[in-house]
């Protein structure tokens, strides 16, 4: 049973697209399996044949189960390597007004479930209400949303945090954007976010404590920088797809693979590879006002790094008093790998890799 | 092109975004990324499909000026007239 992260600790078993005897090659899907975020089709990693299926349709079982045997020619019957690919598609959206789409967030309705009387079959407001008053759903996305409190629980019980706070001034990060983007059309823009990205993975190069896992009482540094963005869903829940190598690519290509990545997400194509991989997390929750972000390690990462809003801020330099766009970046880190003065060298190396942006 | 004629479109490129918004019942002078709570990645996507459907590039200097309905539509008419 292959793990979609650190949060999931058990699957159950969809169905068999194999059966014993049947000749498979790596990246065939041989089976799919529930989750508590979405179904899973799961890929071989071994060429071979199917030698023995051990687990049956309907079975839940933990996370590292073997499902199956697999055996290449002449060689002894041995449990598959699987892992997990791209997600099935999410049920499609409904059509439903801002104000019903809040209040069914409020009141717990599933909007799928709840007829629409509006024009052209939206759901308006009263629907919702309706719905409501007659029996008590079940939140939308409850698997998604009992695999985050399953993760974020682990997190705050076993994760002792401590919390770092700088305020960096963007003003050559801006200006710099401002003229890149200048040059270029809407679809090549760059958002603040990606040069963000950068500019931690820049700085887990200084500090690369903070990039890795604790796994058996101990930190295990990661040698891939994988930054794992964090991605609200609209239908509620969360994502943390992982772009790989973030250290080594140019803003441009964060730029791109940030978009590919979230319209993924968004659309449930994600693979599983990308959900699993993150060696860190950053969240931005500029977008909704939010000035400073106070995270929660995704164990069993070490550190997440939030950015608030950009704001215009007073800014005092050299005596002088001016105006500069800033932004708040926090750490939030595991205690029991760094501490604080780590966490500070850290928001430093990403500071001072801000103000030099042409050499991200 | 009218002013209709560009709401359509804007509307049109809106749905793909926030398929689940009754676009009819959003007020023309809400912030559109408050209203259908769309993110910074959202607002680049509505704009750039805009510029697929309408051949008009919002300059980045611009953003500020298109984020109600109402405006954006105004800033597009007088752009394709």
């Amino acid at each position: 049973m292959p793990s979609l992260g650190g949060d999931m600790s058990a699957g159950r078993l969809v169905e068999w697209h194999v059966k014993p005897g049947d000749h498979v090659t790596r990246g065939d899907t041989i089976a799919t399996v529930e989750t508590d975020k979405a179904n899973i089709d799961v890929e071989v990693f071994e060429t071979g044949t199917i030698e023995r299926l051990t687990a049956a349709p309907g079975e839940k079982l933990p996370v590292g189960s073997v499902l199956a045997y697999i055996g290449g020619e002449g060689e002894a019957a041995a449990p598959a390597a699987l892992r997990a690919a791209a997600p099935e598609a999410p049920p499609e959206r409904v059509l439903a007004s801002p104000l019903a789409r809040k209040l069914a967030r409020e009141l717990g309705v599933d909007l799928s479930a709840v007829r629409g009387t509006g024009s052209h079959g939206a759901i308006e407001r009263a629907d919702v209400e309706r719905a409501a008053a007659r029996k008590p759903a079940e939140p939308p996305a409850a698997g998604m949303r009992r695999a985050i409190a399953a993760a974020m629980a682990r997190s705050n019980r076993e994760i002792p945090h401590y919390y770092l706070e700088t305020r960096i001034n963007l003003r050559a990060a801006l200006d710099w954007l401002a003229r890149v983007n200048l040059e270029r059309g809407v679809e090549d823009r760059i958002l603040p976010a990606a040069l963000l990205i950068k500019a931690v993975a820049r700085a887990l190069t200084q500090v690369p404590e903070l990039n890795g896992y604790w796994i058996d009482d101990g930190l295990r540094m990661q040698s891939g920088i994988h930054v794992g963005v964090a991605v609200s869903l609209r239908g509620g829940g969360l994502l943390i797809p992982a772009i790989h190598d973030a250290d080594r690519r140019s803003v441009s290509e964060l730029m791109a693979a940030m978009r590919d990545l979230i319209t993924r997400a968004r659309s449930g194509r994600l693979k599983g590879s990308e959900l699993t991989d993150s060696t860190i997390t950053v969240t931005n929750l500029g977008d909704l006002g939010v000035e400073t972000v106070f995270g929660v390690i995704y164990p069993p990462q070490v550190a997440l790094v939030g950015f608030g809003k950009i704001v215009d801020r007073a800014w005092v330099e050299s005596g002088d008093i001016g105006v500069r766009p800033t932004v708040n970046a926090t750490l939030a880190a595991d205690h029991r790998a760094t501490d604080g003065h780590r966490g500070a060298q850290f928001l430093a190396a990403v500071e001072r890799a801000l103000q030099e942006p042409a050499v991200l | 092109m009218t002013e209709a004629h560009v709401k359509a479109a804007v509307s049109e490129v809106l749905h793909r975004i926030a398929p689940e918004a009754d676009l009819d019942q959003l007020d023309a002078q809400d912030d559109l990324t408050r209203a259908l709570d769309i993110d910074s990645f959202d607002f680049l996507n509505l704009l750039e499909g805009i510029h697929a459907k309408l051949g008009v590039d919002v300059p980045e200097a611009d953003y500020g000026r298109v984020r109600t309905l109402s405006a954006l539509v105004a800033y597009l008419a007088a752009r394709t007239r």
